[in-house]
């Protein structure tokens, strides 16, 4: 059994954290009914006798004692930090576990990357090497962050780079959350941009995802709850925004919903790692199947269902139902629409009461409208986990390497060259220590070699198929 | 001459291989403490699999492993092929060398190696032909046996083919036969024949563990022997593999049906042995849908049309085949009709490219029951169909880097798609081989399926 660290930076990154530990007490409180420490939990939490002093020792078995967090918290201001401490959670996360600043990196990428990370090596090392030392078999790292502020952006990404050189073989899961359009923050063009040459070449896998998707997705629930009919029938803790039968039981945040979300999305990603299943998908699974060339990481994701009504009988009708919306657009946390765009490969995560036969019949009804590369027709890679989530009897996970991701990038390249043709704000970022004007240059490069080789892929798309002759052997 | 006696089953856990049923009581255990103890080693990069099975298997009570006889890492191979074989293989040979040697030492007589693996994920198909090769090395004199699990054509990984192609043309040089069980042939008989609704892989197993028994169960493997054969894997590859190019042996057996309709049912000996020669000929997986209209070139005709009829599409053409009968009145079956000349190549009289193995014991509730082991033609498809597959995502060099990373360059690929290239075309030249030797009418040209 494996173990993953998630790490995260900055205000956003923080506050889905937050909601991830939350969730995932919750989920194991759920599947794990005696108390007992098993492998499942050990996945993400450590379990620790606090009786003795010092960093406390690690009990690998027996009865649960108090669950600690594998977790890095990094912030370089301190009031989201300070909040969790203060909260319901505090128990879950060692003081030693934080790296806290107080003046916050005013929304610059520069400010997080050079300066900060400069500031904070040694102490991300040590911290990083202690809470890898507490794990029996590593084997992932989640990196929870923003594209569009300054730390969460440039110290997230500078992590990212300490990440690959310290623990070259750990896999490296980066959860991104990409500003929008109307973003408050003028600068996060620049951010994103120059965050992403890091994610292009230090990530292994990236799962994008958009405010404004999170945002319908949550309309969509109220809409749905409370439209009368259906309102009452709805299984409170089903909801994939709420944190009903969670540990917090103050007063939601506004971005609480929305980062449930996100912390669902991860939980789902690891179910089949931590439970068992009779078509396990690991971690590296998902990097070897999903990545066919190393540039090309970037996954689409999209969970269904986003709540279970409160009857229990499930006709298998729903369940075809809960495929088909896997792949709609309202179910995507990006704004993209995959269904209409190149299939490079899909993987899908199935969680509860649901057999190969249901998976394939859902494969083979799907397939026909959705165009995958010529060089991978069958591209799916399927996984089968017996443990549903809280509330549900069974969910999906889709993830999709998909072409559907470059307009998004393009309008991000757009946002920066509007920008950086007037060199709007520039000066901010080149007063700081180590940054030069080649950093954006080759961010924008690197932004850009990125979005020719989704064209290329998509150039090949509905041409007539010419199959590579095959190899003749002379007898 | 290579020693009789027990075979060890070493069992590889990719994603989903589980032998149950190994009730026998003679060839693959021992007894122990009451409760017989299979003969196995049980590998896996991942702890999950294995404890299941080792649970499962202790609490039916009637049996279980060793439960010293495995071989585990924390962390899985990611459906890597060169993960397994140039990674973990290596690493781990000595450990899981040792435990081989173990359970060779409790045996009287080895006669050799079952193992069990799936072509698909990482740790079965590359660890699986890494671990062969040793087994090879340390044991020249035994016969090893594969039983590998042909994956469905779509949706199970994505790297399937290029991970298929790699074990087939590893497992192709140290192992002595492949015995082939497809995913999408067994999905089917569980849809059409057990009539289950919602499959699992506990069923697909399930069908795969009954065959797998209605071949290695005790049987008498020769006329008038008194005694249950000694050595099965030995007499399995004394059947049927007379050429060590042609080594790759496809599982049928008839009947097949859901234990509700198996009350309902009579079985005669001359319809299921009738049924079992159309599905060799047809190329069926199931006693459901055969095509009857396939037939074998008449015998009476000159040899050169003989050769045009029998490129007659989809008649499948046999190299050997092994039939095994198990139930009441067995001794008086008639298999005549498998000793026809016309369904085998010319190389070997029909009497030496057919064998039959008996028992009066009935197998698994069926009163009556047939197998057929063959090496026919019936692979040639599945195997372009992946090779091809494979061959078309290599063009692009996609996931290529995945196996870099691990030590498989691309000139390794390259080796192993000139191997499996060179195996239909060398199939077609020995069955055109025949054409060389008529005298009347011209040359026949080989022509592929």
């Amino acid at each position: 059994m494996t173990q993953s660290v998630v790490v995260q930076v900055g205000q956003c990154g923080n506050q889905i954290g937050c909601r991830f530990w939350d969730l995932a007490l919750r989920e194991h409180a759920a599947v794990n009914q005696k108390g007992i420490y098993d492998e499942a939990l050990s996945s993400f939490f450590r379990n620790v006798d606090t009786r003795t002093d010092g960093d406390g020792i690690d009990i690998y078995k027996g009865k649960i004692c108090s669950l600690k967090a594998r977790a890095l918290l990094i912030d370089m201001e301190e009031g989201v930090v300070n909040e969790i401490l203060q909260g319901p959670l505090r128990d879950v996360f060692d003081s030693k576990q934080l790296i806290t600043d107080v003046s916050g990196s005013g929304n610059n990428w520069a400010v997080g990357h050079k300066l900060y990370g400069c500031q904070y090596w040694e102490n991300i090392v040590e911290k990083l090497r202690r809470t890898a030392e507490h794990c029996d078999c590593l084997q992932c790292f989640f990196v929870i962050h923003s594209m569009g502020g300054g730390t969460g952006s440039g110290l997230g990404t500078f992590v990212l780079n300490v990440l690959e050189d310290e623990f070259p073989e750990v896999y490296r899961f980066v959860t991104s959350v990409y500003p929008s359009g109307e973003d408050d923050v003028v600068t996060s063009p620049y951010n994103s941009v120059l965050a992403m040459k890091e994610l292009n070449e230090h990530a292994d896998c990236v799962l994008p995802i958009e405010n404004e998707s999170l945002f319908n997705i949550v309309s969509k629930i109220h809409q749905m709850t409370n439209s009368g009919k259906l309102g009452s029938t709805v299984k409170q803790n089903s909801l994939i925004t709420s944190s009903a039968g969670g540990i917090r039981t103050d007063q939601a945040k506004p971005f609480d919903a929305m980062n449930n979300i996100v912390a669902n999305l991860l939980l789902n990603l690891t179910s089949s790692a931590r439970f068992e299943g009779s078509l396990n998908m690991d971690l590296n699974e998902i990097s070897m199947n999903l990545v066919p060339f190393p540039q090309l990481h970037y996954l689409v994701s999209s969970l269904t269902p986003l709540y279970t009504l409160a009857d229990v009988n499930v006709p298998s009708r729903r369940l075809d139902q809960m495929f088909s919306d896997a792949f709609s657009k309202d179910h995507q946390l990006i704004q993209a629409d995959p269904k209409h765009s190149l299939y490079l490969a899909c993987a899908l995560l199935v969680r509860g009461n649901v057999q190969v036969s249901d998976l394939r019949r859902n494969i083979e009804r799907l397939k026909p409208s959705l165009q995958f590369v010529s060089w991978n027709q069958e591209g799916w890679k399927t996984g089968l986990c017996s443990v549903p989530p809280v509330g549900h009897s069974h969910s999906l996970l889709a993830l999709a390497n998909n072409t559907c991701v470059k307009p998004t990038f393009m309008e991000l390249k757009d946002r920066f060259m509007k920008l950086y043709k007037k060199k709007a704000h520039l000066h901010h970022y080149l007063h700081v220590d180590g940054m030069e004007q080649s950093c954006f240059s080759e961010a924008i490069s690197s932004l850009t070699d990125l979005i020719e080789e989704y064209n290329q892929l998509d150039v090949s798309k509905g041409g007539p198929r010419t199959d590579p002759p095959r190899l003749k052997i002379a007898m | 001459m290579r020693p009789g006696g027990a075979p060890v089953a070493v069992v590889l856990r990719g994603i989903k291989s589980k032998v149950k049923n190994v009730s026998s009581h003679s060839a693959a255990c021992e007894e122990k403490t009451g409760v017989p103890v299979a003969r196995a080693v049980l590998i896996d990069m991942e702890p999950k699999v294995i404890s299941q099975t080792l649970s499962m298997a202790a609490r039916s009570g009637c049996w279980k492993y060793d439960h010293q006889s495995h071989f585990c890492q924390k962390q899985g191979s990611g459906n890597n092929w060169a993960n397994g074989y140039s990674v973990h293989g290596p690493r781990h040979k000595d450990a899981i060398m040792n435990l081989v040697q173990k359970e060779a030492e409790k045996c009287d007589r080895l006669s050799g190696f079952f193992t069990v693996m799936s072509m698909a994920g990482g740790t079965g198909s590359g660890m699986g032909a890494f671990v062969t090769q040793c087994l090879r090395d340390a044991f020249p004199a035994s016969f090893i046996l594969n039983q590998v699990v042909w994956p469905y054509g779509t949706g199970e990984v994505i790297v399937q083919n290029y991970n298929s192609v790699l074990t087939l043309s590893h497992l192709y040089q140290s192992s002595d036969a492949l015995l082939v069980h497809e995913n999408d042939a067994i999905h089917k008989i569980c849809a059409q024949l057990m009539n289950i609704k919602q499959i699992s892989f506990r069923d697909v197993n399930r069908v795969i563990a009954h065959q797998l028994g209605s071949v290695f169960q005790p049987t008498h493997t020769s006329e008038g022997a008194v005694r249950y054969s000694r050595n099965p894997l030995g007499d399995l590859m004394e059947s049927l593999v007379p050429h060590p190019e042609f080594k790759m042996l496809g599982l049928r057996n008839i009947p097949q049906m859901s234990e509700n309709s198996l009350a309902y049912s009579t079985f005669t000996w001359p319809g299921l042995i009738k049924h079992l020669r159309q599905m060799l000929i047809a190329n069926a997986k199931m006693e459901e849908g055969i095509n009857w209209q396939v037939r074998p070139p008449l015998s009476g005709l000159p040899v050169s049309q003989k050769c045009c009829l029998s490129r007659a599409p989809h008649f499948n053409t046999s190299i050997a085949n092994l039939v095994i009968l198990r139930g009441k009145d067995v001794q008086s079956v008639d298999v005549g009709g498998f000793r026809d000349a016309a369904l085998y190549t010319s190389w070997l009289n029909p009497q030496d490219a057919f064998n039959v193995w008996k028992t009066p014991r009935a197998f698994n509730k069926y009163e009556k029951s047939a197998a057929l082991v063959s090496n026919s033609q019936f692979l040639l498809k599945p195997l372009d169909d992946i090779v091809g597959k494979a061959w078309n995502m290599f063009a692009s060099k996609a996931y290529v880097h995945q196996y870099t990373k691990f030590g498989i360059e691309e000139e390794d690929f390259l080796d192993c798609f000139t191997a499996l290239e060179q195996y239909p075309q060398s199939k077609a030249f020995c069955i055109s081989f025949q054409d060389r030797n008529c005298s009347d009418g011209p040359r026949v040209q080989a022509e592929q399926w």
